[in-house]
């Protein structure tokens, strides 16, 4: 018995920064979780995480996370991807500094 | 202060060499991951949440003016302006770029300064008491030991694969500053008898999934005994060690599935063994280390400023009460400098806090400085006379802040804020607590009080030896705080007990503010301590406060 498949979004680190980065659908790595590919099937899932697994030098341990539709795109579900997606809470570091201004 | 010889020199500019080629054999894609990935953990380059981090040991603690300018150098040059003190008397930068990693390296052998084994499978920074050398209750320096236990696992080829990773501390004092029970190998120096120095010898220490106290496998080991026998203990670890379960891996479990009596035989024979191939040659080397320990000329002035500004400034007169520990000269003082001020993130440090406490341990404190694994910065040899000038100073950087010991104090990890292994945050609770507190303004009254967090179950933060411990876990996808009363990392260590159900993120600080009110009310005196009332009255009293009378079954 197979449990029903959750939406996924494929994350992963950039090589060079450390940056936590998403994989879109035509390919790149976006800093933004909402312009991620939002993944609904498990075999592309798969799929797509053989393509991020590939990008060697440019990201490293890439993984599925869940994620949920969302007005601007996927939304994540889990605290520990909403944490990545800002920056630590104790400064204004990370993401939620660098792309305030973008 | 031990300097770096040729060879420490050589060895640490080599091994930056072949990372520098690993690093650029990365990013042009001639190394994978997977091979990388192992290269890079064992120069301390981790992965972390957000951006990489680097650790770097800083041995046993102890740090010159120079060293301290330097971390504060590579804080603005290659992070954000700040580093972050650990439990194991190590600086994390959570900021590194991983092309500006070998330059960092770098710029650390320039000071004689490494990240080697900060992690992996392998002896790890060697940890020690921070007010060793100056403290009144000590029987002897443990530098000098940790600092030849510290060249001696350094790239041991026996010990770079363990079973899994080994900490070793120790401490010279009868009051245990450095958790010594808490780990794989925990080292105290004593004297027997006859006049002698050796060592108290405890094995299989540990906080974590499992936590256990170390057990005591020799009451006296002589000191010219000390690499022999640790090796020993390796030896068999290394061999026995359990290598199919990353749970049950460290020596504790080792330990206790081996039994005591066992293990305590295995170790005396392979010492047996090992001891006549030592050939005194380390002995030789001690005595060199030694030398490069030899305590500071203290100056003998009048106290009399002291006196005045004592009788005449509170706020000297609170900073003094809290912050500063007697020392084995009666004119000086040991001063920890507080990085807790309260709502600020325990441990961090900005590069300009670096510098100046550089400088102030120049004018003031022989050009020693220690860390802490309670997170905290120390200046172990301080004239009395210069403790009104050397207050007024930390002040205006924001470094007087008077609660060293109490229960703003907090020991807290990174947790989810910057560690990927974590499971909930720890620094934002450690925040939140500080500040109610000092809102309620009722530390002081509260007392002696060590408050400690983790982020997850690995216990970096050590709340199992907290008074009040917090774990922060994910309770189906929810953070979700366990809460532990009467753990005590002193030389008679215990594991607290944990109080019942978890708290919600927003419901730890009013618990904690539930269980003290409780201690102040059942307290028999303001001198009897959170720890030694809840020794008296046990945990009904703080569930009671924490649950409610009848609600607690159905919690």
């Amino acid at each position: 018995m197979s449990r029903r498949f959750t939406p996924k979004v494929v994350t992963a680190n950039r090589l060079r920064e450390g940056d936590v980065v998403y994989l879109t659908a035509n390919d790149l790595w976006s800093l933004h979780h909402h312009e991620a590919e939002l993944i609904e099937d498990e075999a592309h899932a798969q799929l797509r995480l053989l393509f991020a697994a590939s990008q060697k030098n440019l990201v490293v341990g890439a993984y599925l996370a869940d994620a949920k539709a969302g007005p601007n795109g996927p939304e994540p579900v889990h605290f520990r991807e909403g944490f990545r997606t800002r920056g630590p809470s104790n400064y204004n570091h990370g993401k939620q500094a660098d792309l305030a201004h973008v | 202060m031990y300097d770096y010889t040729d060879f420490d020199e050589s060895f640490v500019r080599a091994r930056v060499a072949q990372f520098t080629d690993q690093v650029e054999r990365r990013l042009d894609g001639s190394l994978s991951e997977d091979e990388f990935r192992p290269l890079r953990l064992m120069n301390g380059l981790y992965l972390q949440l957000h951006a990489y981090m680097l650790r770097v040991a800083i041995p046993y603690g102890t740090l010159s003016p120079a060293k301290l300018r330097q971390l504060a150098w590579i804080a603005d040059t290659y992070d954000k302006g700040y580093g972050h003190f650990t439990t194991r008397q190590n600086i994390q930068f959570n900021w590194p770029k991983l092309p500006d990693v070998p330059a960092i390296l770098s710029a650390l052998a320039d000071v004689g300064m490494h990240a080697i084994q900060t992690s992996g499978n392998c002896v790890r920074n060697v940890t020690a008491d921070h007010f060793a050398g100056a403290a009144a209750d000590e029987v002897a320096d443990p530098r000098p030991y940790a600092e030849l236990l510290r060249q001696w696992s350094t790239d041991h080829p026996e010990f770079q694969f363990l079973p899994r990773k080994f900490k070793i501390a120790i401490t010279g004092a009868s009051a245990d500053r450095a958790v010594t029970a808490a780990h794989d190998i925990g080292l105290r120096i004593v004297r027997n008898e006859a006049g002698e120095t050796g060592f108290q010898v405890l094995v299989g220490g540990g906080l974590g999934r499992t936590p256990m106290v170390g057990m005591v496998v020799r009451d006296f080991l002589p000191e010219a005994d000390l690499l022999p026998y640790v090796e020993a203990v390796l030896s068999i670890y290394n061999v026995i060690g359990r290598r199919d379960n990353k749970y049950k891996a460290r020596i504790k479990i080792t330990l206790h599935e081996t039994g005591k009596p066992e293990i305590t035989r295995m170790i005396e024979e392979r010492f047996a063994e090992l001891r006549p191939l030592f050939g005194g040659a380390d002995q030789a080397l001690f005595r060199d280390i030694q030398a490069a320990f030899a305590p500071p000329v203290f100056r003998e002035a009048p106290v009399a400023a002291f006196d005045a500004a004592y009788k005449a400034d509170p706020a000297f007169r609170a900073f003094v009460d809290t912050n500063v520990a007697p020392h084995r000269h009666p004119d000086h003082a040991i001063v920890t400098i507080s990085l807790k001020a309260h709502g600020e993130t325990p441990g961090d440090a900005t590069s300009d806090q670096m510098r100046l406490v550089a400088d102030l341990a120049e004018r003031h404190g022989h050009g020693d400085i220690r860390v802490s694994h309670e997170q905290n910065l120390i200046l172990p040899h301080v004239h009395k006379s210069d403790l009104p000038a050397l207050h007024a100073a930390l002040k205006s950087a924001g470094l007087a802040t008077a609660n060293v010991g109490l229960l703003s104090d907090i020991i807290a990890c990174p947790g989810m804020d910057y560690c990927s292994l974590a499971t909930a945050r720890s620094i934002p609770v450690a925040q939140e607590i500080a500040q109610r507190f000092k809102e309620l303004d009722l530390e002081h009254e509260i007392g002696p009080l060590k408050l400690k967090i983790s982020g997850c179950i690995n216990a970096c933060g050590h709340h199992h030896v907290g008074h009040i411990g917090i774990l922060g876990l994910d309770r189906a996808g929810v953070e979700n705080y366990q809460i532990t009363l009467g753990g005590d990392g002193t030389a008679d260590m215990v594991i607290g007990d944990k109080t019942g159900p978890g708290f919600a993120y927003d419901q730890v600080t009013g618990a904690v503010e539930r269980i003290l009110r409780a201690y102040l009310a059942l307290r028999e005196a303001p001198e009897e301590t959170f720890l030694q009332a809840f020794r008296r009255v046990g945990m009904e009293p703080f569930k009671t406060a924490l649950y409610g009378e009848g609600e607690r079954d159905a919690a």
